[in-house]
Protein backbone atom coordinates (compact mmCIF):
# COMPACT_ATOMS: atom_id res chain seq x y z
CA UNK A 1 0.00 0.00 0.00
CA UNK A 2 1.12 3.50 -0.73
CA UNK A 3 0.98 5.92 2.07
CA UNK A 4 -0.43 8.62 0.85
CA UNK A 5 1.55 11.66 3.15
CA UNK A 6 4.52 11.36 5.57
CA UNK A 7 4.57 10.93 9.84
CA UNK A 8 2.93 14.27 11.56
CA UNK A 9 6.69 14.84 13.56
CA UNK A 10 8.36 14.81 10.11
CA UNK A 11 5.58 17.34 8.23
CA UNK A 12 6.10 19.54 11.10
CA UNK A 13 10.00 19.53 10.90
CA UNK A 14 9.64 20.31 7.39
CA UNK A 15 7.07 23.09 7.96
CA UNK A 16 9.34 24.49 10.48
CA UNK A 17 12.71 24.58 8.34
CA UNK A 18 10.14 26.37 5.50
CA UNK A 19 9.19 28.99 8.20
CA UNK A 20 12.57 29.23 8.53
CA UNK A 21 14.19 29.17 5.58
CA UNK A 22 14.08 33.08 4.91
CA UNK A 23 15.64 34.19 7.94
CA UNK A 24 18.62 32.60 6.38
CA UNK A 25 17.99 33.29 2.73
CA UNK A 26 18.69 35.99 0.46
CA UNK A 27 16.07 37.57 -1.25
CA UNK A 28 16.45 36.09 -4.71
CA UNK A 29 16.34 32.37 -2.87
CA UNK A 30 13.14 33.05 -0.57
CA UNK A 31 11.39 34.68 -4.35
CA UNK A 32 12.54 30.99 -5.45
CA UNK A 33 11.42 29.57 -2.41
CA UNK A 34 7.89 30.89 -3.31
CA UNK A 35 7.74 29.92 -6.39
CA UNK A 36 8.58 26.02 -5.76
CA UNK A 37 5.46 26.02 -2.96
CA UNK A 38 3.30 27.58 -5.81
CA UNK A 39 4.34 24.70 -8.07
CA UNK A 40 4.07 22.23 -5.48
CA UNK A 41 0.14 23.54 -4.94
CA UNK A 42 0.06 23.20 -8.47
CA UNK A 43 1.40 19.68 -8.47
CA UNK A 44 -0.79 18.72 -5.90
CA UNK A 45 -3.62 19.40 -7.46
CA UNK A 46 -2.79 17.34 -10.46
CA UNK A 47 -1.72 14.55 -8.45
CA UNK A 48 -5.48 14.33 -7.08
CA UNK A 49 -6.51 13.55 -10.91
CA UNK A 50 -3.36 11.60 -12.00
CA UNK A 51 -1.83 9.43 -8.79
CA UNK A 52 -5.79 9.81 -6.66
CA UNK A 53 -8.07 9.45 -9.08
CA UNK A 54 -6.13 7.47 -12.66
CA UNK A 55 -7.28 10.28 -14.84
CA UNK A 56 -3.58 11.54 -16.49
CA UNK A 57 -4.39 14.92 -17.14
CA UNK A 58 -1.97 16.78 -19.93
CA UNK A 59 -3.93 20.07 -19.54
CA UNK A 60 -3.67 20.96 -16.45
CA UNK A 61 -2.01 24.37 -17.11
CA UNK A 62 -5.18 25.53 -18.73
CA UNK A 63 -7.54 25.56 -14.97
CA UNK A 64 -3.56 27.13 -14.13
CA UNK A 65 -3.46 30.06 -16.50
CA UNK A 66 -6.94 30.72 -16.62
CA UNK A 67 -7.33 31.70 -12.72
CA UNK A 68 -4.14 33.76 -13.49
CA UNK A 69 -5.51 35.67 -16.83
CA UNK A 70 -8.60 36.10 -14.28
CA UNK A 71 -6.81 38.25 -11.77
CA UNK A 72 -4.96 40.26 -14.04
CA UNK A 73 -8.16 40.70 -16.26
CA UNK A 74 -10.35 42.00 -12.82
CA UNK A 75 -7.55 44.26 -11.11
CA UNK A 76 -7.55 47.77 -11.11
CA UNK A 77 -4.94 48.61 -13.39
CA UNK A 78 -2.91 51.35 -10.89
CA UNK A 79 -4.48 49.98 -7.69
CA UNK A 80 -4.38 47.04 -5.41
CA UNK A 81 -7.24 44.11 -5.63
CA UNK A 82 -8.39 42.89 -3.08
CA UNK A 83 -6.65 39.64 -1.93
CA UNK A 84 -10.37 38.03 -0.41
CA UNK A 85 -12.50 39.15 -4.02
CA UNK A 86 -10.17 38.24 -6.45
CA UNK A 87 -8.81 34.99 -5.23
CA UNK A 88 -12.26 33.03 -4.77
CA UNK A 89 -13.30 35.23 -8.15
CA UNK A 90 -10.14 33.65 -9.64
CA UNK A 91 -10.28 29.93 -8.22
CA UNK A 92 -13.88 29.85 -9.52
CA UNK A 93 -13.33 30.84 -12.64
CA UNK A 94 -11.35 28.19 -12.91
CA UNK A 95 -13.43 25.60 -11.34
CA UNK A 96 -15.78 26.39 -13.84
CA UNK A 97 -13.75 25.81 -16.56
CA UNK A 98 -12.84 22.71 -14.94
CA UNK A 99 -16.61 22.16 -14.74
CA UNK A 100 -17.45 22.59 -18.61
CA UNK A 101 -14.49 20.89 -19.91
CA UNK A 102 -14.67 17.87 -17.39
CA UNK A 103 -18.52 17.36 -18.12
CA UNK A 104 -16.58 16.42 -21.70
CA UNK A 105 -13.64 14.58 -20.86
CA UNK A 106 -14.21 12.61 -17.78
CA UNK A 107 -16.33 10.34 -20.13
CA UNK A 108 -13.29 9.20 -21.88
CA UNK A 109 -10.41 7.09 -19.77
CA UNK A 110 -6.70 6.13 -20.83
CA UNK A 111 -5.04 7.62 -23.90
CA UNK A 112 -8.01 9.49 -25.39
CA UNK A 113 -8.58 11.54 -21.89
CA UNK A 114 -4.53 12.52 -22.18
CA UNK A 115 -5.77 13.47 -25.81
CA UNK A 116 -8.84 15.67 -24.92
CA UNK A 117 -7.00 16.50 -21.80
CA UNK A 118 -4.55 18.18 -24.41
CA UNK A 119 -6.71 19.61 -26.99
CA UNK A 120 -9.06 21.80 -24.95
CA UNK A 121 -6.21 23.12 -23.21
CA UNK A 122 -4.84 24.48 -25.86
CA UNK A 123 -8.06 25.53 -27.44
CA UNK A 124 -7.76 28.00 -24.32
CA UNK A 125 -4.09 28.65 -25.38
CA UNK A 126 -5.13 29.66 -28.59
CA UNK A 127 -7.93 31.61 -27.57
CA UNK A 128 -5.30 33.92 -25.34
CA UNK A 129 -2.12 33.84 -28.04
CA UNK A 130 -5.10 35.06 -31.20
CA UNK A 131 -7.23 37.44 -29.90
CA UNK A 132 -7.05 40.71 -27.85
CA UNK A 133 -8.97 39.36 -24.74
CA UNK A 134 -5.75 38.65 -22.61
CA UNK A 135 -3.48 41.01 -24.64
CA UNK A 136 -2.70 38.64 -26.93
CA UNK A 137 0.78 37.12 -27.43
CA UNK A 138 2.03 39.93 -25.35
CA UNK A 139 -0.13 39.40 -22.41
CA UNK A 140 -0.33 41.68 -19.44
CA UNK A 141 1.45 42.97 -17.13
CA UNK A 142 -0.04 42.97 -13.09
CA UNK A 143 1.09 46.64 -11.63
CA UNK A 144 0.01 46.61 -8.36
CA UNK A 145 -0.23 43.18 -6.81
CA UNK A 146 -3.25 42.75 -4.82
CA UNK A 147 -3.86 43.46 -0.96
CA UNK A 148 -4.32 41.38 1.95
CA UNK A 149 -6.97 43.83 3.54
CA UNK A 150 -9.34 43.31 6.12
CA UNK A 151 -11.07 46.11 7.55
CA UNK A 152 -7.91 48.56 7.57
CA UNK A 153 -5.63 45.62 9.19
CA UNK A 154 -2.87 44.19 6.58
CA UNK A 155 -1.13 41.07 8.04
CA UNK A 156 1.00 40.61 4.97
CA UNK A 157 2.06 42.90 2.53
CA UNK A 158 2.75 41.04 -0.70
CA UNK A 159 4.63 43.15 -2.39
CA UNK A 160 7.49 42.16 0.31
CA UNK A 161 9.42 38.86 -1.07
CA UNK A 162 9.28 37.12 2.16
CA UNK A 163 5.75 38.24 3.43
CA UNK A 164 4.50 36.83 -0.02
CA UNK A 165 6.68 33.89 1.10
CA UNK A 166 4.66 33.26 3.85
CA UNK A 167 1.64 33.68 2.23
CA UNK A 168 2.54 30.88 -0.22
CA UNK A 169 3.73 28.90 2.62
CA UNK A 170 0.19 29.52 4.33
CA UNK A 171 -1.49 28.64 1.27
CA UNK A 172 0.59 25.11 0.36
CA UNK A 173 0.02 23.58 4.36
CA UNK A 174 -3.51 24.70 3.71
CA UNK A 175 -3.59 22.44 0.44
CA UNK A 176 -1.77 20.19 1.64
CA UNK A 177 -3.59 19.24 4.97
CA UNK A 178 -6.95 19.67 3.07
CA UNK A 179 -6.29 16.87 0.09
CA UNK A 180 -4.57 15.17 3.20
CA UNK A 181 -8.40 15.07 4.97
CA UNK A 182 -10.38 14.41 1.97
CA UNK A 183 -8.64 11.47 0.53
CA UNK A 184 -8.78 9.47 3.35
CA UNK A 185 -12.78 10.31 4.14
CA UNK A 186 -15.31 8.80 1.82
CA UNK A 187 -14.52 10.85 -1.29
CA UNK A 188 -11.28 9.86 -1.57
CA UNK A 189 -11.99 6.65 -0.72
CA UNK A 190 -14.14 6.43 -3.76
CA UNK A 191 -11.75 8.07 -5.93
CA UNK A 192 -8.83 5.33 -4.87
CA UNK A 193 -11.49 2.98 -5.66
CA UNK A 194 -12.12 4.20 -9.51
CA UNK A 195 -8.72 4.23 -9.67
CA UNK A 196 -8.20 0.93 -8.87
CA UNK A 197 -11.33 -1.01 -10.52
CA UNK A 198 -14.19 1.52 -12.05
CA UNK A 199 -16.16 -1.38 -13.65
CA UNK A 200 -16.65 -2.96 -9.71
CA UNK A 201 -17.35 0.59 -8.41
CA UNK A 202 -20.06 0.72 -10.83
CA UNK A 203 -21.59 -2.38 -9.95
CA UNK A 204 -21.16 -1.65 -6.78
CA UNK A 205 -23.39 1.67 -6.53
CA UNK A 206 -21.13 4.24 -6.90
CA UNK A 207 -22.00 7.26 -9.74
CA UNK A 208 -18.37 7.18 -10.95
CA UNK A 209 -18.85 10.21 -13.67
CA UNK A 210 -20.10 12.22 -10.67
CA UNK A 211 -16.98 11.53 -8.97
CA UNK A 212 -14.72 11.96 -11.34
CA UNK A 213 -16.05 15.23 -12.42
CA UNK A 214 -16.33 16.10 -8.91
CA UNK A 215 -12.30 15.52 -8.36
CA UNK A 216 -11.51 17.39 -11.63
CA UNK A 217 -13.61 20.42 -10.81
CA UNK A 218 -11.64 20.35 -7.50
CA UNK A 219 -7.98 19.93 -8.88
CA UNK A 220 -9.29 22.58 -11.54
CA UNK A 221 -9.83 24.99 -8.50
CA UNK A 222 -6.76 24.08 -6.80
CA UNK A 223 -4.52 24.71 -9.45
CA UNK A 224 -6.50 27.76 -10.16
CA UNK A 225 -5.15 29.09 -6.29
CA UNK A 226 -1.25 27.62 -7.44
CA UNK A 227 -2.05 30.15 -11.15
CA UNK A 228 -3.45 32.91 -9.37
CA UNK A 229 -0.34 32.83 -6.56
CA UNK A 230 1.58 32.82 -9.50
CA UNK A 231 0.63 35.92 -11.07
CA UNK A 232 0.67 37.86 -7.80
CA UNK A 233 4.28 36.67 -7.94
CA UNK A 234 5.33 37.81 -11.72
CA UNK A 235 3.29 40.74 -11.90
CA UNK A 236 2.61 39.07 -15.52
CA UNK A 237 0.71 36.68 -17.89
CA UNK A 238 1.19 35.42 -21.16
CA UNK A 239 0.10 32.50 -22.88
CA UNK A 240 2.42 30.72 -22.16
CA UNK A 241 1.48 29.99 -18.90
CA UNK A 242 -1.26 27.43 -19.71
CA UNK A 243 0.55 25.72 -22.87
CA UNK A 244 1.12 22.53 -23.28
CA UNK A 245 4.95 22.85 -22.05
CA UNK A 246 3.29 24.01 -18.71
CA UNK A 247 0.94 20.56 -18.58
CA UNK A 248 4.26 18.77 -19.52
CA UNK A 249 6.24 20.13 -16.58
CA UNK A 250 3.83 20.09 -13.82
CA UNK A 251 3.13 16.22 -14.64
CA UNK A 252 6.60 15.94 -14.67
CA UNK A 253 6.74 17.05 -11.58
CA UNK A 254 4.33 14.96 -10.37
CA UNK A 255 6.00 11.69 -11.65
CA UNK A 256 9.42 12.77 -10.18
CA UNK A 257 7.84 13.19 -7.02
CA UNK A 258 6.21 9.61 -7.13
CA UNK A 259 2.18 9.76 -7.97
CA UNK A 260 -0.56 9.36 -5.47
CA UNK A 261 2.02 10.76 -2.56
CA UNK A 262 1.32 14.27 -1.17
CA UNK A 263 5.06 14.33 -0.03
CA UNK A 264 5.79 13.16 -3.50
CA UNK A 265 4.14 16.08 -5.75
CA UNK A 266 5.76 18.71 -2.98
CA UNK A 267 9.44 16.73 -3.22
CA UNK A 268 8.97 16.63 -7.49
CA UNK A 269 7.86 20.65 -7.76
CA UNK A 270 10.93 20.70 -5.53
CA UNK A 271 13.30 18.97 -7.13
CA UNK A 272 12.43 19.48 -10.94
CA UNK A 273 12.97 23.28 -9.82
CA UNK A 274 16.20 23.18 -7.83
CA UNK A 275 17.40 20.89 -10.92
CA UNK A 276 16.74 23.31 -13.40
CA UNK A 277 18.05 26.02 -11.41
CA UNK A 278 21.48 24.06 -10.98
CA UNK A 279 21.84 23.18 -14.21
CA UNK A 280 20.86 26.47 -16.01
CA UNK A 281 23.63 28.38 -13.37
CA UNK A 282 26.74 29.27 -15.61
CA UNK A 283 29.25 29.34 -12.07
CA UNK A 284 28.32 25.53 -11.31
CA UNK A 285 28.11 23.82 -14.77
CA UNK A 286 29.92 26.60 -16.80
CA UNK A 287 29.25 26.92 -20.50
CA UNK A 288 26.96 23.91 -20.59
CA UNK A 289 24.62 26.20 -18.37
CA UNK A 290 22.84 27.18 -22.05
CA UNK A 291 21.83 23.43 -22.72
CA UNK A 292 20.48 22.90 -19.14
CA UNK A 293 17.30 21.37 -20.35
CA UNK A 294 19.41 18.46 -22.16
CA UNK A 295 20.74 18.04 -18.90
CA UNK A 296 17.88 17.85 -17.04
CA UNK A 297 15.53 15.85 -19.13
CA UNK A 298 18.82 13.24 -19.03
CA UNK A 299 18.68 13.54 -15.32
CA UNK A 300 15.23 12.77 -15.10
CA UNK A 301 15.03 10.03 -17.64
CA UNK A 302 17.82 8.34 -14.96
CA UNK A 303 15.31 9.34 -12.21
CA UNK A 304 12.79 8.21 -13.75
CA UNK A 305 14.40 4.38 -14.32
CA UNK A 306 16.06 3.96 -11.51
CA UNK A 307 13.37 5.13 -8.75
CA UNK A 308 9.80 3.76 -10.43
CA UNK A 309 7.80 5.22 -7.38
CA UNK A 310 9.55 8.70 -7.51
CA UNK A 311 11.54 10.74 -5.07
CA UNK A 312 8.67 10.39 -2.81
CA UNK A 313 8.62 6.38 -3.09
CA UNK A 314 11.98 6.00 -1.31
CA UNK A 315 10.32 7.27 1.76
CA UNK A 316 7.89 4.49 1.63
CA UNK A 317 8.99 1.61 3.02
CA UNK A 318 11.38 3.31 6.41
CA UNK A 319 8.16 6.08 7.32
CA UNK A 320 5.39 3.42 7.26
CA UNK A 321 3.25 3.77 10.10
CA UNK A 322 1.84 0.17 11.19
CA UNK A 323 -1.36 -0.14 10.29
CA UNK A 324 -4.39 -0.55 12.86
CA UNK A 325 -6.88 -3.18 12.12
CA UNK A 326 -9.69 -1.10 10.42
CA UNK A 327 -7.22 1.74 9.76
CA UNK A 328 -7.20 2.66 6.01
CA UNK A 329 -3.73 1.47 4.79
CA UNK B 1 -44.11 -18.24 -2.83
CA UNK B 2 -43.69 -14.74 -3.42
CA UNK B 3 -44.01 -12.44 -6.34
CA UNK B 4 -41.04 -12.37 -8.66
CA UNK B 5 -38.83 -9.66 -8.34
CA UNK B 6 -36.78 -9.67 -11.34
CA UNK B 7 -38.58 -10.45 -14.40
CA UNK B 8 -36.56 -10.51 -17.98
CA UNK B 9 -38.87 -10.62 -21.19
CA UNK B 10 -37.52 -11.47 -24.88
CA UNK B 11 -34.08 -10.27 -23.42
CA UNK B 12 -31.52 -10.10 -26.99
CA UNK B 13 -28.17 -9.44 -27.13
CA UNK B 14 -26.12 -9.17 -30.43
CA UNK B 15 -22.84 -8.24 -31.44
CA UNK B 16 -22.58 -7.28 -35.13
CA UNK B 17 -24.33 -10.43 -36.19
CA UNK B 18 -23.78 -13.05 -33.51
CA UNK B 19 -26.73 -12.94 -31.27
CA UNK B 20 -25.11 -13.85 -28.07
CA UNK B 21 -28.29 -13.83 -26.11
CA UNK B 22 -31.36 -14.50 -28.23
CA UNK B 23 -35.40 -14.21 -26.84
CA UNK B 24 -34.79 -15.05 -23.30
CA UNK B 25 -37.02 -14.70 -20.89
CA UNK B 26 -36.98 -15.72 -17.53
CA UNK B 27 -38.34 -14.64 -13.40
CA UNK B 28 -36.43 -14.90 -10.61
CA UNK B 29 -37.95 -14.77 -6.84
CA UNK B 30 -37.09 -14.57 -3.28
CA UNK B 31 -36.13 -17.93 -1.47
CA UNK B 32 -36.39 -19.64 -4.70
CA UNK B 33 -32.84 -19.88 -6.45
CA UNK B 34 -32.96 -20.00 -10.15
CA UNK B 35 -29.93 -21.38 -11.60
CA UNK B 36 -28.73 -20.68 -15.48
CA UNK B 37 -26.80 -23.79 -16.69
CA UNK B 38 -25.12 -24.14 -20.15
CA UNK B 39 -22.36 -25.41 -22.15
CA UNK B 40 -19.39 -22.72 -22.48
CA UNK B 41 -20.82 -19.91 -25.17
CA UNK B 42 -24.19 -20.24 -24.44
CA UNK B 43 -24.48 -16.63 -23.36
CA UNK B 44 -24.85 -17.26 -19.21
CA UNK B 45 -23.04 -14.34 -18.25
CA UNK B 46 -23.76 -11.67 -21.14
CA UNK B 47 -27.22 -12.44 -19.49
CA UNK B 48 -25.82 -11.81 -16.29
CA UNK B 49 -24.37 -8.55 -17.58
CA UNK B 50 -27.90 -7.58 -19.24
CA UNK B 51 -29.28 -8.24 -15.49
CA UNK B 52 -27.30 -6.45 -14.22
CA UNK B 53 -26.23 -3.66 -16.60
CA UNK B 54 -22.72 -4.01 -17.68
CA UNK B 55 -24.16 -4.39 -20.94
CA UNK B 56 -27.32 -2.51 -22.33
CA UNK B 57 -29.85 -5.33 -23.91
CA UNK B 58 -30.27 -4.72 -28.21
CA UNK B 59 -34.09 -5.65 -27.15
CA UNK B 60 -36.45 -6.68 -24.80
CA UNK B 61 -37.52 -5.56 -21.27
CA UNK B 62 -36.10 -5.87 -17.81
CA UNK B 63 -38.08 -5.27 -14.72
CA UNK B 64 -36.80 -5.22 -11.33
CA UNK B 65 -38.84 -4.41 -8.21
CA UNK B 66 -42.14 -3.71 -10.23
CA UNK B 67 -39.75 -0.95 -11.97
CA UNK B 68 -38.40 -0.94 -15.77
CA UNK B 69 -34.56 -0.87 -15.35
CA UNK B 70 -34.02 -2.26 -18.79
CA UNK B 71 -31.99 1.02 -19.65
CA UNK B 72 -30.40 2.00 -16.09
CA UNK B 73 -26.90 1.94 -15.32
CA UNK B 74 -25.44 -0.75 -12.90
CA UNK B 75 -24.62 2.14 -10.24
CA UNK B 76 -28.52 2.71 -10.52
CA UNK B 77 -29.50 -0.81 -10.14
CA UNK B 78 -26.90 -1.75 -7.89
CA UNK B 79 -28.87 1.48 -5.12
CA UNK B 80 -31.93 -0.21 -5.75
CA UNK B 81 -30.70 -3.57 -4.54
CA UNK B 82 -28.61 -5.53 -7.31
CA UNK B 83 -25.83 -7.48 -6.14
CA UNK B 84 -23.37 -8.98 -8.80
CA UNK B 85 -19.98 -11.27 -8.36
CA UNK B 86 -18.07 -11.52 -11.23
CA UNK B 87 -16.71 -15.23 -12.40
CA UNK B 88 -13.15 -13.43 -13.10
CA UNK B 89 -12.34 -11.72 -9.87
CA UNK B 90 -12.99 -8.46 -9.91
CA UNK B 91 -11.86 -7.36 -6.40
CA UNK B 92 -9.70 -4.05 -5.31
CA UNK B 93 -6.63 -5.91 -5.27
CA UNK B 94 -4.46 -3.21 -3.73
CA UNK B 95 -6.97 -2.86 -0.65
CA UNK B 96 -7.20 -4.42 2.78
CA UNK B 97 -9.82 -7.15 2.64
CA UNK B 98 -11.99 -5.20 5.03
CA UNK B 99 -11.94 -2.37 3.20
CA UNK B 100 -12.91 -3.95 0.15
CA UNK B 101 -15.90 -4.08 1.77
CA UNK B 102 -16.05 -1.12 3.53
CA UNK B 103 -16.15 0.87 0.33
CA UNK B 104 -18.95 -1.35 -0.98
CA UNK B 105 -20.60 -0.98 2.21
CA UNK B 106 -20.20 3.10 1.90
CA UNK B 107 -21.85 2.96 -1.50
CA UNK B 108 -25.11 2.33 0.52
CA UNK B 109 -25.61 6.36 1.66
CA UNK B 110 -23.36 8.10 -0.29
CA UNK B 111 -22.19 10.98 1.23
CA UNK B 112 -19.24 12.60 -1.09
CA UNK B 113 -19.33 16.25 0.98
CA UNK B 114 -18.10 14.74 4.06
CA UNK B 115 -15.27 15.55 3.12
CA UNK B 116 -13.53 16.32 7.04
CA UNK B 117 -14.60 12.77 8.54
CA UNK B 118 -12.26 9.75 8.04
CA UNK B 119 -13.85 7.12 6.19
CA UNK B 120 -12.88 4.44 8.60
CA UNK B 121 -14.43 5.88 11.12
CA UNK B 122 -18.15 5.31 10.22
CA UNK B 123 -19.27 2.23 12.22
CA UNK B 124 -22.36 1.41 10.23
CA UNK B 125 -19.89 1.29 7.34
CA UNK B 126 -17.25 -1.44 9.05
CA UNK B 127 -20.26 -3.29 10.88
CA UNK B 128 -21.82 -3.86 7.37
CA UNK B 129 -18.12 -5.06 6.26
CA UNK B 130 -17.72 -7.01 8.95
CA UNK B 131 -21.03 -9.09 8.78
CA UNK B 132 -20.30 -9.73 5.28
CA UNK B 133 -16.87 -11.03 5.98
CA UNK B 134 -18.38 -13.22 8.53
CA UNK B 135 -20.73 -14.46 6.41
CA UNK B 136 -18.03 -15.92 3.61
CA UNK B 137 -15.92 -16.99 6.46
CA UNK B 138 -13.06 -14.25 5.41
CA UNK B 139 -13.31 -12.44 8.80
CA UNK B 140 -9.68 -13.38 10.12
CA UNK B 141 -8.16 -11.91 7.08
CA UNK B 142 -9.56 -8.59 7.87
CA UNK B 143 -6.28 -6.65 7.74
CA UNK B 144 -4.43 -8.38 4.77
CA UNK B 145 -3.99 -7.08 1.02
CA UNK B 146 -6.85 -8.43 -1.31
CA UNK B 147 -4.14 -9.61 -3.21
CA UNK B 148 -2.44 -12.12 -0.83
CA UNK B 149 -5.60 -14.27 -0.47
CA UNK B 150 -5.30 -17.39 -1.86
CA UNK B 151 -7.53 -17.89 -5.29
CA UNK B 152 -10.54 -19.90 -2.96
CA UNK B 153 -10.46 -16.65 -0.55
CA UNK B 154 -10.39 -14.10 -3.67
CA UNK B 155 -13.63 -15.59 -4.71
CA UNK B 156 -15.29 -15.39 -1.09
CA UNK B 157 -13.65 -11.79 -1.00
CA UNK B 158 -15.89 -11.42 -4.74
CA UNK B 159 -18.98 -12.21 -2.80
CA UNK B 160 -18.57 -10.44 0.15
CA UNK B 161 -17.88 -7.07 -1.78
CA UNK B 162 -21.40 -8.08 -3.20
CA UNK B 163 -23.36 -8.79 -0.08
CA UNK B 164 -21.34 -5.71 1.74
CA UNK B 165 -23.93 -4.20 -0.75
CA UNK B 166 -27.29 -5.46 1.28
CA UNK B 167 -28.67 -6.55 -2.06
CA UNK B 168 -31.85 -8.22 -2.50
CA UNK B 169 -31.14 -10.05 -6.00
CA UNK B 170 -27.58 -11.45 -6.28
CA UNK B 171 -26.64 -12.32 -9.23
CA UNK B 172 -23.98 -14.52 -9.26
CA UNK B 173 -21.58 -15.77 -11.83
CA UNK B 174 -19.52 -19.00 -11.09
CA UNK B 175 -19.03 -18.57 -7.39
CA UNK B 176 -17.28 -21.95 -7.78
CA UNK B 177 -15.02 -21.32 -10.43
CA UNK B 178 -11.51 -22.51 -9.31
CA UNK B 179 -12.21 -23.76 -5.83
CA UNK B 180 -11.22 -26.46 -3.62
CA UNK B 181 -13.40 -29.26 -2.74
CA UNK B 182 -13.40 -27.87 1.19
CA UNK B 183 -14.05 -24.10 0.28
CA UNK B 184 -16.15 -25.26 -2.54
CA UNK B 185 -18.49 -26.34 0.57
CA UNK B 186 -17.98 -23.33 2.01
CA UNK B 187 -19.42 -21.46 -0.48
CA UNK B 188 -21.99 -23.95 -1.24
CA UNK B 189 -23.37 -23.80 2.18
CA UNK B 190 -23.25 -20.08 2.57
CA UNK B 191 -25.56 -20.12 -0.98
CA UNK B 192 -27.99 -22.08 0.52
CA UNK B 193 -28.45 -19.59 3.47
CA UNK B 194 -28.43 -16.62 1.32
CA UNK B 195 -31.16 -18.02 -0.60
CA UNK B 196 -33.62 -18.33 2.02
CA UNK B 197 -34.37 -14.25 2.15
CA UNK B 198 -32.76 -13.32 -1.16
CA UNK B 199 -33.28 -13.68 -4.90
CA UNK B 200 -30.71 -15.18 -6.03
CA UNK B 201 -29.80 -15.86 -9.54
CA UNK B 202 -27.00 -18.63 -10.11
CA UNK B 203 -24.56 -19.19 -13.00
CA UNK B 204 -22.68 -22.25 -12.47
CA UNK B 205 -20.72 -25.30 -13.87
CA UNK B 206 -20.84 -27.70 -10.74
CA UNK B 207 -23.99 -29.93 -11.51
CA UNK B 208 -23.42 -31.16 -8.19
CA UNK B 209 -23.77 -27.77 -6.13
CA UNK B 210 -26.23 -26.80 -8.56
CA UNK B 211 -29.21 -29.40 -8.12
CA UNK B 212 -28.36 -29.36 -4.68
CA UNK B 213 -29.28 -25.35 -4.56
CA UNK B 214 -31.57 -24.40 -7.69
CA UNK B 215 -35.11 -24.39 -6.88
CA UNK B 216 -35.75 -23.79 -10.66
CA UNK B 217 -33.70 -23.82 -13.92
CA UNK B 218 -32.94 -22.52 -17.48
CA UNK B 219 -30.67 -24.07 -19.40
CA UNK B 220 -29.24 -22.11 -22.36
CA UNK B 221 -27.48 -23.17 -25.32
CA UNK B 222 -26.37 -21.09 -28.09
CA UNK B 223 -27.73 -17.74 -26.43
CA UNK B 224 -31.65 -19.69 -26.02
CA UNK B 225 -33.57 -20.87 -24.01
CA UNK B 226 -33.42 -24.44 -24.32
CA UNK B 227 -35.30 -25.75 -21.43
CA UNK B 228 -36.90 -24.44 -18.19
CA UNK B 229 -38.08 -26.03 -15.10
CA UNK B 230 -37.83 -27.75 -11.56
CA UNK B 231 -34.69 -30.07 -11.54
CA UNK B 232 -36.51 -33.12 -11.97
CA UNK B 233 -38.10 -31.60 -14.63
CA UNK B 234 -35.05 -30.73 -16.18
CA UNK B 235 -33.04 -33.98 -15.51
CA UNK B 236 -35.65 -35.85 -17.07
CA UNK B 237 -35.69 -33.73 -20.48
CA UNK B 238 -34.13 -35.77 -23.26
CA UNK B 239 -33.41 -32.97 -25.03
CA UNK B 240 -31.24 -31.11 -22.28
CA UNK B 241 -29.89 -34.43 -21.72
CA UNK B 242 -28.43 -35.02 -24.91
CA UNK B 243 -27.47 -31.65 -25.59
CA UNK B 244 -25.69 -30.69 -22.21
CA UNK B 245 -26.01 -32.89 -18.87
CA UNK B 246 -25.02 -36.27 -20.93
CA UNK B 247 -21.94 -35.28 -22.39
CA UNK B 248 -20.92 -34.13 -18.46
CA UNK B 249 -21.58 -38.00 -17.39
Amino acid sequence: MTPISLPRPILLLAVVALALFPLAASTFYVQLGAKIMILAIFALSLDLLVGHSGMISFGHAAYFGVAAYALALISPKYEAANLWLTLPAAMGVSALAALIIGFFVVRTTGVYFIMVTLAFAQMLYAVFHDTKAGGGSDGIYIYVRPELALAGWKPLDLENPTQFYYLALIFLIVVYVFLNRVLQATFGRALAGIRLNEQRMRSIGFPVFAYKLGAFVLAGALAGLAGYLAACQFGFVNPDILAWQQSGIVLMMVILGGMGRLHGAVLGAFSYVVLQEALSAPPLVGAYAKHWQLALGGLIVLIVLSLPRGIGGLLDGTLRRKNRPGEIP
Amino acid sequence: MSEAILQARNLCKRFGGLAAVDDVSLQIQTGALHAVIGPNGAGKTTLLNLLSGDLPASSGTISYAGRNVTSWAPEKRSRLGVGRSYQITNIFFDFTVLENCRLAAQSRAPRPFQWWRNAASNETDLRRARYALDAVGLAPRAADLARTLSHGEQRQLEIAVCLATEPRLLLLDEPLAGMGAEESKVMIDLIARLAENHAILLIEHDMDAVFQLAKTLTVMATGRVLAAGTPEAIRANREVQSAYLGALE
